[in-house]
């Protein structure tokens, strides 16, 4: 039995949440997490929006008027003979399309990738996770099943999910999820170790309490916070992801645009035209930066612990 | 992000000081005068020049080994391993001299025994060497110097071929390598090139290394393009991989490496901006851009509806996509290529010209079913990866429903052999670039077999084409030829098998001590010197 | 303790074996075909299907299967399809670059990343605690490579004190070893400086709330003491689990920083292999990569051992 008797591995916390209405007081209080949450929405509204601001069909593509430096103007003739004439605020890239449009068609995108694949993978996790837990016989299964995967490396497990069927958005949230979910796994399990080892628990087991009902009420609570920390990490980290399957070739097929493919796609050409990466860079920044700073905030009000200190 | 911003203003200020600091960092410890460190277009990984196209295969052949014939740099057919020939007054009969001085790299000599075993393997493998061999009567050494091939016909293909400049090349081995099967890989690498392939330190992936050959007897007169005196002038050439094109732009001018053969096209006016570095056109035909359709499915198995897509596409937004820098590509619409002597604008004149309205109507008239145009697109390497969008967006102001798939390289390659319908994993139109001196005349260019299951993906079937090939194969003279050429030039423009997209030129790029690079189909290092400093 | 390892690992060979067989499904079901690359741009049909014949890929894929792991318990890890070498020989020629890389890394990221979580833990709320998160959210929102090209472009283009690119051998002297390295290192490391330096605030802050600590505290321990000695021991286990769980996402940053500096280690090897479907070395590397995981899975979970004592096995 890999599981240690006596306490958790993860130092994550393992304390009920108190379930009083003050919570939502004390988020509003927190400026992580309103900073946090102001970016997000902003991001949100910026790709909600996306048709109203983008001055150009972001997938347009005009070879006379590739590489424009930020701010440049080009025109483009169109099918019934008119001739447009657009600014390009962040320039153009290799293929002549304006990478404004891109950004912010970009942002519905990576956004949707990184809540998808965060919802995804800590559901999935949470499930696995507290059968391995709390089933004896279950565990060893699972586990083994879980370090096999956890074993192939990340990034090849992801080429071979999107390469088995078409490169497009689903196979690359899949291919994220995938490596994902084992580690949730392992933090939901030795949660869920660790606070059936509690005397409180034990008490509810032998007063016969029904195996879902003690699930619910004490199990999942636990399991609450840590998975909210480990969520933020997982949305963050998938939309870098993202970036890193377009960098190696293997991404959101470049008609779609994202963050992490302008990025991709424009840095070859880092030392020349820099706008390729430095404005999708900055917006991927940010909206990192954000749900850092939102998954921080919850954590320190979610975990009355840190409370204590003052 | 900070010093991104900061890496713009001072983007051309970058350029020279990177310059300027080469000398302190070149000096590395592998840094010897006499080593010429190169980063080429791709890795070897395959080392049998015969059975593999690859032009990296092609590449190292040209180090390692030697050829019977070999083009000069006006385009002449000259003898390389060949000392002289005759020809019978009835052109039926070829009598071969090897010149004297020939050695393998184990210092044995070179014999007319180990030359025809070589021909034979060449001509299992390559189209060209095929249909040669359908010429050819007899091979016959008559001494270990001479060699007779006789003719069941005449044909004015026969020296051409054996100096086939580009892949596959008709390399020469040994006798005991040349005769493994054609199917199977060498397992030896022994030639009679200029430079010894040092097998100890090939590491796939890294590197791959290469010494002169001191037993090397170069020919009196000067090298021109692939022929004449191959003389060494560095003792060692080492093949560095460096797989991103900005770090290996970076690595030349920090001196890290001495000679890049592709730097990609976006980046050139880094190096244009560097007095220590230089920039040499030394593929002079160029390269053409190609686009390939799949014969056997719904929507390109219909004629019209290829010319439809013939009339919709233009050369200039696929060569301004990709290449950007009307300096290094050139519109032309002759299929055999610009400055050949078969270049002819006949059955072109009014196509490719992104003409949608006659598109539309060749649509309509061949009752196009809306069924969609399965374009594979490749997005791993620079100098395709802009073509498919481009193509893309053509295809739909033309009228076609386009369904574009992206993937690497590899896997289009892999996909496009497969003949599985559009919707289960086959293809309709995939882009690709074909090196200029591998298609000059409708015989040697693969994409005009149209023999059906026997020609290359695609697998176009058109007797009529079949016909005009067999008769470029028993031309006499180079009118005829050249007649011949155009016909089937007028066939493809009615019926087209692949549409040719535009020339484009790959300039190298080399430290300034670097010289002696020669104008040739294919990169070759003899010749090349390398001066003292940075 | 040695029973304990030992049942650890036995519960490797069944680990390793579900890799094996999901590894050796997925490559066979992707559409990837290693003979059409292998015959290059101009091949026929028929040379392709002579070359699947040759490889054995026109074999029954269970039959396949059986070959292969017949020939791994034999130790023979078989031939690339590529390259005229042993799977063996590519990966030990490959080993030593990646080894170098991964060993500097987690050196690198451990001695800055602790003291920083500790420093930030302590001083809690002040400017040095948000300046430490600030670095590790940054670390965390930039791809690796486009840190790997800034480091570039300032330290080998602009200032010239480290090579662009490349990996020297260590027995080329340690010196230029070294220098190939300090690059690559860092940037592979940000993202576990900030992962690093995180957790251990985290757990350095729910330690220093502990009785035991006002109780040192209590007794007059100064300050360092009561941080390295009580807090940072007893924080200990979620730091080393985040220490492992990062080799394992090592391995994934390396296939990137290894594209990026060009050095030829494993990392490159596994992309190269995927993108050209080199079954024989994919499948090798996969299994070695597990085989190490398991190992440092088992070498942290023992580690438990010595940081809390409560932990018995």
């Amino acid at each position: 039995m890999t599981a240690p008797a006596s306490s958790s591995p993860v130092a994550e916390t393992a304390v009920p949440l108190p379930a009083k209405p003050t919570v939502w007081r004390k988020l509003l209080r927190s400026p992580n997490v309103v900073v946090g949450v102001a970016i997000v929405l902003v991001m949100v509204c910026i790709g909600l929006i996306a048709p109203l601001i983008a001055t150009s069909d972001p997938t347009a593509i005009n070879p006379g008027a590739r590489n424009r430096v930020p701010m440049a103007t080009s025109t483009m003739r169109m099918d019934d003979g008119t001739r447009a004439t657009v600014t390009h605020y962040m320039g153009t890239d290799t293929l002549g399309r304006d990478v404004f449009s891109r950004v912010v068609y970009g942002a519905r995108v990576s956004i949707f990738i990184g809540i998808s694949v965060a919802i995804l993978s800590v559901s999935i996790g949470l499930v696995i996770g507290m059968a391995a837990g709390y089933f004896r016989w279950l565990d060893s299964i699972i586990m083994r099943i879980m370090d096999g995967l956890m074993a192939i490396p990340a990034i090849l497990l992801a080429i071979a999910v999107v390469s088995l069927s078409r490169a497009g958005l689903a196979s690359v949230i899949i291919a994220i999820v995938v490596p994902e979910v084992p580690r949730v796994v392992r933090l939901v399990r030795s949660v869920v170790l660790s606070v059936r080892e509690e005397p409180y628990v034990e008490a509810a087991v032998t007063a016969g309490t029904p195996t879902l009902k003690l699930i619910i009420r004490h199990i999942l609570p636990n399991t609450v916070a840590p998975l909210i920390v480990q969520g933020t990490f997982i949305c963050a980290s998938a939309i870098l992801v993202e970036a890193i399957l377009s960098f190696l070739g293997i991404g959101i097929p470049p008609d779609v645009p994202t963050w992490g493919n302008i990025m991709a796609e424009g840095r070859q050409l880092f030392r020349i035209f820099p706008h390729n990466i430095l404005y999708p860079g900055i917006f991927l920044a940010l909206t990192v930066l954000a749900v850092n700073m939102l998954g921080d905030g919850l954590r320190d009000t979610l975990d009355p612990k840190m409370e204590k200190r003052g | 992000m900070k010093s991104v911003k900061m890496s713009r203003r001072t983007v051309v200020a970058g350029a020279a000081a990177a310059g300027a600091l080469a000398g302190a960092s070149g000096a590395s410890a592998q840094g010897a005068a006499n080593v010429l460190r190169v980063v080429m277009h791709s890795d070897l990984r395959i080392i049998d020049p015969i059975w593999t196209t690859a032009y990296i295969v092609r590449n190292h052949g040209y180090m390692i080994y030697d050829t019977l014939f070999a083009l000069d740099s006006k385009g002449q057919v000259q003898p390389q391993m060949v000392d002289r020939y005759t020809v019978s007054d009835d052109k039926l009969t070829y009598t071969f001299t090897l010149r004297d001085g020939l050695m393998w790299h184990d210092n044995q000599p070179v014999t007319t025994a180990d030359i025809i075993p070589s021909i034979r393997r060449w001509a299992a493998r390559d189209p060209l060497g095929q249909t040669v061999m359908g010429f050819i009567a007899s091979m016959d050494a008559k001494d270990p110097k001479t060699f007779e091939i006789k003719l069941k016909e005449a044909t004015g293909l026969l020296i051409f071929a054996l100096g086939k400049p580009s892949s596959n090349v008709p390399f020469m081995m040994p006798k005991r390598v040349a005769e493994t099967d054609p199917q199977t890989q060498i397992t030896e690498f022994v030639g009679s090139g200029p430079f010894m392939f040092v097998r100890d330190e090939w590491r796939p992936g890294d590197r791959a290394v290469y010494a002169k050959f001191q037993g090397y007897r170069p020919r009196s007169e000067p090298a021109s393009g692939l022929a004449g005196g191959k003389v060494a002038k560095v003792d060692r050439v080492e093949w560095r991989v460096i797989t991103d094109q900005q770090q290996a732009i970076n690595a030349l001018q920090a001196g890290e490496i001495d000679l890049i053969e592709a730097p990609s096209h976006d980046l050139l006016p880094l190096l244009k901006a560097d007095r220590n570095v230089k920039l040499h056109n030394w593929n002079v035909l160029g390269n053409q851009y190609t686009l390939r359709f799949n014969h056997t499915t719904a929507p390109f198995n219909n004629p019209k509806i290829r010319q439809a897509a013939l009339y919709a596409l233009n050369q200039e937004d696929f060569l301004k996509a990709t290449i950007g820098d009307p300096e290094y590509y050139k519109v032309c619409k002759a299929m055999f290529v610009c400055g050949s002597p078969l270049e002819t604008l006949a059955g072109m004149e009014d196509k490719l010209e992104s003409n949608f309205a006659k598109a539309r109507q060749l649509l309509q008239e061949a009752g196009y079913a809306r069924e969609p145009v399965v374009l594979l697109h490749s997005t791993d390497l620079q100098v395709l990866t802009n073509l498919a969008p481009v193509a893309k967006q053509l295809f739909e102001r033309a009228g076609f429903v386009v369904d574009m798939q992206s993937m690497d390289w590899q896997t289009v390659v892999a996909r496009r052999v497969k003949r599985d319908p559009p919707t289960q994993g086959g293809w309709s139109a995939m882009l690709t670039s074909w090196v200029a001196a591998d298609i000059l005349n409708p015989v040697m260019a693969g994409f005009f077999n149209a023999s059906g299951d026997r020609a290359a993906f695609g697998w176009p079937n058109d007797p009529e084409i079949e016909a005009l090939r067999a008769r470029f194969a028993r031309a006499g003279s180079e009118a005829e030829q050249k007649q011949i050429a155009e016909a089937v030039q007028r066939r493809v423009a009615e019926a087209p098998t692949h549409i040719h997209l535009g020339q484009w030129y790959q300039p190298g790029a080399h430290r300034s001590n670097i010289s002696g690079w020669l104008e040739a189909p294919a990169p070759v290092f003899w010749n090349i010197e390398k001066g003292r400093g940075a | 303790m040695i029973s304990y390892i030992l049942r650890r690992l036995a519960a490797t060979v069944p680990v390793l074996f579900t890799v094996a067989v999901m590894v050796f499904l997925m490559l066979r079901l992707t559409p990837g075909d290693p003979a059409a690359i292998i015959a290059g741009d101009n091949a026929t049909t028929q040379q392709i299907l002579d070359i699947r014949t040759k490889l054995g890929l026109e074999e029954p894929i269970l039959q396949q299967f059986f070959i292969w792991l017949g020939s791994i318990l034999r130790g023979d890890l078989g031939e690339s399809f590529f390259f005229r070498k042993t799977v063996f020989e590519l990966i030990s020629e490959r080993i030593e670059p990646t080894l170098s890389l991964a060993f500097l890394t987690i050196v690198l990221a451990v001695v800055i990343a602790i003291p920083l979580g500790v420093l930030a833990a302590y001083r809690q709320g002040t400017w040095i605690d948000r300046v430490v998160m600030g670095f590790s959210v940054i670390g965390f929102s930039v791809p690796v490579f486009v840190i790997g090209y800034l480091l570039i472009y300032i330290f080998a283009i602009k200032l010239g004190w480290f090579p662009v690119q490349g990996y020297q051998r260590i027995s080329g002297g340690v010196f230029p070893w070294f220098r190939s390295l300090v690059l690559p290192a860092f940037t592979l490391s940000v993202i576990y400086i900030a992962l690093i330096a995180r957790m251990t605030r985290t757990s350095v802050l729910e330690v220093l709330s502990e009785d035991y600590i006002r109780t040192a505290r209590a007794k007059g321990q100064t300050e360092v003491k009561v941080l390295f000695q009580h807090a940072l021991k007893n924080a200990a286990v979620p730091i080393v689990t985040v220490v492992g769980i990062g080799v394992a996402l090592l391995i994934g940053g390396v296939v990137v920083t290894e594209s990026v500096y060009s050095i030829p280690g494993l990392g490159r090897l596994t992309v190269d292999a995927v993108l050209a479907r080199d079954f024989p070395v994919i499948q090798a590397i996969i299994l070695a990569f597990s085989f190490v995981y398991v190992l440092i899975n088992l070498i942290v979970d023992l580690s438990y051992t010595i940081f809390d004592p409560r932990i018995r096995y």
